[in-house]
């Protein structure tokens, strides 16, 4: 069977709405360096393959679609890719991932941005991609007209779903010429050749020249090859059309299956739009972990108490003993997933059990390593550095 | 009566992608590396700099369609590396030159108020306004804006990014799990903005952070620049003046532009960009200066500065004989792009050179590199500190923006032998004694003049 991989996602104090009021939490710390750095650090400790840091342009809501005016959650985010930035110099093995979103921004800076963490890091820089646009996204930007009215009664509606199923292609497109860019350095571009007075080889620089619906770009990048060549790129799938555009674009896709019938039929399908295409499937889960199974019940029932309403999450929540847990992910890992997202309930409370408890249960049961077996994300992840995809233009030009 | 001794300040610039940086030089490292920043930001912060800074450039320049070959290329992302310096540093204020016109101001606002939390309030913006429309063939934006509408929206973007610094108060975070209140109002952040350039609206999502504001510098010096400057809000100018001759009007001509608008005596600070070149005695450091100067400009860099202002193919010019006897075409299609242009007036600057030419009975190659391989301080380390410190008694400035022919280790020599001569002299601080750009700069917290005048 393929290695398995694990990840955590981290956001806030934790993925639960009041986990900053738990007493392990550290909510006065939540915009200050030291509280990514050390969360980094510990998940580094459990030997995790890589964090990913959430992000929105928007302020956290408890509605959906439209900001509230609740005071007792955590409200306000950093930029999370200038996190990555941020703690990826005091780490040295395990890959960062922020999100960063594809709707109002520009795919140029965000190829330098990523390629830049990956220099940072020496090669362990990923980015999931995130599809704005819902909520009063477009009014931050006042750039592009604002969406379709949507609610949960209007996503099925044909405007809606063109409106979705466009900002996706979109995304597919916006994939490309970050990638692109990251390729428009061939590696040895750089020569610092004295006797012909070149410090680069032009023939290996190259315009990317992309002309899509939604934009023009021509590249080169100002940065060069970045040292994994292509960064790790990720996305959160749950349903046919993000499936698709993580096939189409993504090195590792976040689905979100919720029992043993949904996750195969979800690998299925995913597979399916991979068309054997190299994407590796991971599985999402919220987790709180205890002691025993009515403990860490109790932790989450104490939370939701405190909120005011159950904890609604697009993943499955589990909420036991770290043996439980490893018993889940063992069971996705039969199934055919390479990996999970663990994404703790509190923090970093549950990132210490899941550093402390779940990992050494895995590596007991033969499923986890116990040590880092490469120093970049993408050999981590057992990706090959692929070459340029304008190596073979330059090469062939004299014929 | 003689008036107090003016703090310098010191900025530090990292090599950037021009002829200046010398890459054929043995000891020259990587211009990519993250080691390459991390030595440098560390030497400046050694030497009690006041902050790292960065440059620039969004497209590749490219030479009659080829893309440059022969200068160094190749940067990071500015934002993104100067944070990550945050991790390896812990007074130095970090400056980022990032453009206001293939930016917008939420997304932007937002990236330097993270910056400013995650460095203890050491953020700076200089705001640069290169709009062309070869640059935004990188953009989605695409497109470009007219000479005259860069400073409108440069100017609309800073007030909008202060609207949005603003939209968080210091204490609106109550994190309180006593009473279950995180916020402490249930809209902060909200903001609403509407003018000719930008129309948005909503909540931002960065709580206020150490500094309230970034420290703000502009870099660009026509009238609309320098009123801007003086008028507009930033705390800073980056000049290209060096010559006290020069650099002495600018100054005057900023402070009674500051004064015009109601800022206090010295609210603009003036930061030339300065070189420098030691040497164990004066004739030392004057030959190593040439060396250097012929290292930055071979016979084909010679060819090339001189195209940036005739605007014609150069290359049939022999780098050793007489500058080339065509006139420049100032309309033509541009030779050079992708470089921001700062000599104007093309026809004038030509007809200067003959005559440096001419008196001087200089080569192409020589008349290039006594014009762009001109270093500003060459001398011993006792001779090179008096004349910063003259430069800036004098009024030529309130510092300087340091950078070196050599990446990364050029600052070190002036670290360890010209900086020790400053802090003797008690112009430059011994240590810091504050932790924000701000304290470093002794710019004191932003307030809103327009809401002061109207009260
Ligand atoms: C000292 C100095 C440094 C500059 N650095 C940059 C830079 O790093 N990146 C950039 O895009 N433009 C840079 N510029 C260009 C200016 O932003 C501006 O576009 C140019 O000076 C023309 O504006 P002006 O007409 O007001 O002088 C610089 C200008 C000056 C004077």
């Amino acid at each position: 069977m393929t290695q398995l991989h694990v990840a955590v996602a981290l956001d806030g104090a934790g993925w639960h709405p009041a986990a900053w009021r738990s007493p392990a939490a550290r909510p006065h710390d939540l915009f200050t360096a030291a509280y990514w750095t050390d969360l980094l650090a510990e998940a580094q400790r459990g030997l995790l393959d890589f964090v990913t840091i959430d992000d929105s342009f928007t302020i956290q809501s408890a509605d959906h679609f439209a900001a509230d005016s609740r005071t007792d959650q955590v409200r306000g985010r950093l930029d999370a890719a200038l996190i990555a930035a941020r703690i990826a110099p005091g780490s040295a093995h395990i890959g960062i991932i922020p999100a960063v979103s594809t709707t109002h921004t520009e795919p140029f800076h965000t190829s330098k941005n990523i390629a830049t963490l990956d220099y940072i890091s020496t090669g362990r820089a990923g980015v999931q991609v995130r599809v704005g646009g819902l909520g009063g996204e477009a009014a931050l930007f006042g750039r592009r007209p604002s969406p379709p009215a949507l609610s949960f009664e209007t996503l099925a509606t044909p405007e809606v779903e063109r409106f979705i199923a466009e900002r996706f292609d979109e995304a597919a497109d916006y994939i490309e010429v970050v990638r692109r860019l990251w390729d428009s350095w061939e590696d040895g571009a750089e020569i610092r050749d004295r006797a012909t007075d070149r410090f680069v080889d032009r023939d290996k620089l190259h315009r990317i020249d992309f002309e899509g619906r939604w934009f023009s770009v021509r590249g080169p990048s100002i940065t060069p090859r970045p040292p994994q060549g292509q960064p790790v790129v990720t996305v959160l799938a749950h349903s046919t059309v993000p499936y698709r555009l993580a096939a189409r674009q993504a090195d590792v896709v976040f689905v979100t299956p919720h029992d043993p019938a949904g996750a195969a039929a979800i690998l299925a399908e995913v597979r399916q739009e991979a068309a054997g295409a190299a994407l590796q499937v991971y599985a999402d889960l919220v987790v709180f972990l205890g002691a025993d199974a009515a403990s860490a019940s109790a932790r989450k029932e104490h939370l939701d108490e405190l909120d005011g309403a159950e904890l609604f999450s697009d993943a499955r929540i589990l909420a036991g003993t770290a043996e439980a847990l490893a018993d889940h992910i063992e069971e996705l890992h039969q199934l055919g997933y390479d990996g999970v997202r663990l994404r703790p309930g509190v923090l970093p409370y549950d990132l210490t059990a899941v550093t402390d408890q779940l990992v050494p249960l895995l590596r007991r049961r033969g499923l986890f390593r116990d040590r880092y077996p490469a120093t970049t994300l993408r050999g981590q992840l057992g990706l090959d550095r692929p070459t340029s995809r304008y190596q073979s233009i330059s090469v062939g030009t004299d014929a | 009566m003689t008036r107090p001794r003016k703090q310098i300040i010191l900025g530090a610039y990292l090599g950037g992608v021009n002829h200046q940086t010398v890459w054929s030089d043995p000891a020259a490292g990587s211009q990519i590396e993250f080691a390459s920043f991390q030595h440098a930001a560390q030497t400046a912060e050694r030497g009690k700099f006041d902050f790292f800074f960065l440059a620039e450039g969004l497209a590749l320049r490219e030479r009659l369609g080829q893309i440059f070959d022969q200068d160094v290329i190749g940067r990071p992302d500015n934002i993104t590396v100067l944070t990550a310096l945050a991790a390896v540093t812990s007074h130095l204020g970090l400056i980022a030159t990032v453009n206001a016109t293939f930016n917008e101001p939420y997304e932007l606002a937002r990236q330097l108020a993270t910056v400013d939390h995650l460095s203890g309030g050491r953020a700076g913006w200089n705001i640069v306004t290169s709009s062309d429309a070869f640059t935004g063939g990188n953009f989605r934006r695409g497109g470009f804006l007219k000479r005259e509408d860069r400073y409108t929206r440069a100017e609309e973007f800073l007030a909008v990014a202060r609207r949005l610094w603003d939209s968080w108060s210091a204490d609106d975070v109550l994190a309180d799990t006593g009473s279950g209140q995180f916020l402490r109002r249930p809209d902060a952040g909200e903001f609403a903005f509407s003018g000719k350039q930008f129309d948005i609206s909503g909540r931002f999502t960065v709580p206020r952070s150490p500094q309230g504001h970034p420290v703000i510098l502009q870099a660009g010096v026509s009238a609309e620049g320098r009123e801007f400057a003086a008028g507009g809000g930033p705390d800073a100018i980056f000049s290209p003046f060096h010559t006290l001759a020069e650099a002495q009007p600018f100054y005057r001509d900023i402070q009674e532009r500051s004064a015009r608008h109601g800022r206090p005596a010295g609210s603009t600070k003036v930061l030339p960009g300065a070189a420098f070149v030691l040497g164990d005695s004066e004739a030392d450091a004057v030959e190593r200066h040439r060396e250097i100067a012929l290292a930055q400009i071979s016979g084909r860099g010679a060819q090339i500065l001189l195209e940036t202002v005739w605007n014609r193919d150069l290359s049939g010019y022999d780098p050793d004989g007489p500058l080339p006897d065509v006139d420049p075409d100032p309309t033509g299609p541009l030779v050079i792009q992708g470089r921001a242009r700062i000599h104007q007036d093309a026809l004038d600057t030509v007809s200067k050179w003959r005559a440096l030419a001419a008196s001087n009975g200089f080569s192409l190659r020589q008349l290039a590199v006594h014009v762009f391989g001109h270093t500003e301080f060459v001398g011993t380390p006792t001779q090179v500190a008096d004349r910063l410190d003259a430069f800036v008694q004098n009024d030529g400035s309130d510092g300087f923006i340091i950078g070196s022919h050599l990446t990364p280790t050029g600052l070190d020599e002036f670290v360890d032998k010209v900086v020790p001569l400053l802090q003797e002299r008690g112009s430059l601080r011994t240590d810091y004694d504050g932790t924000t750009l701000r304290d470093n700069l002794g710019i004191p917290a932003y307030t809103d003049r327009s809401s002061l005048t109207a009260a």
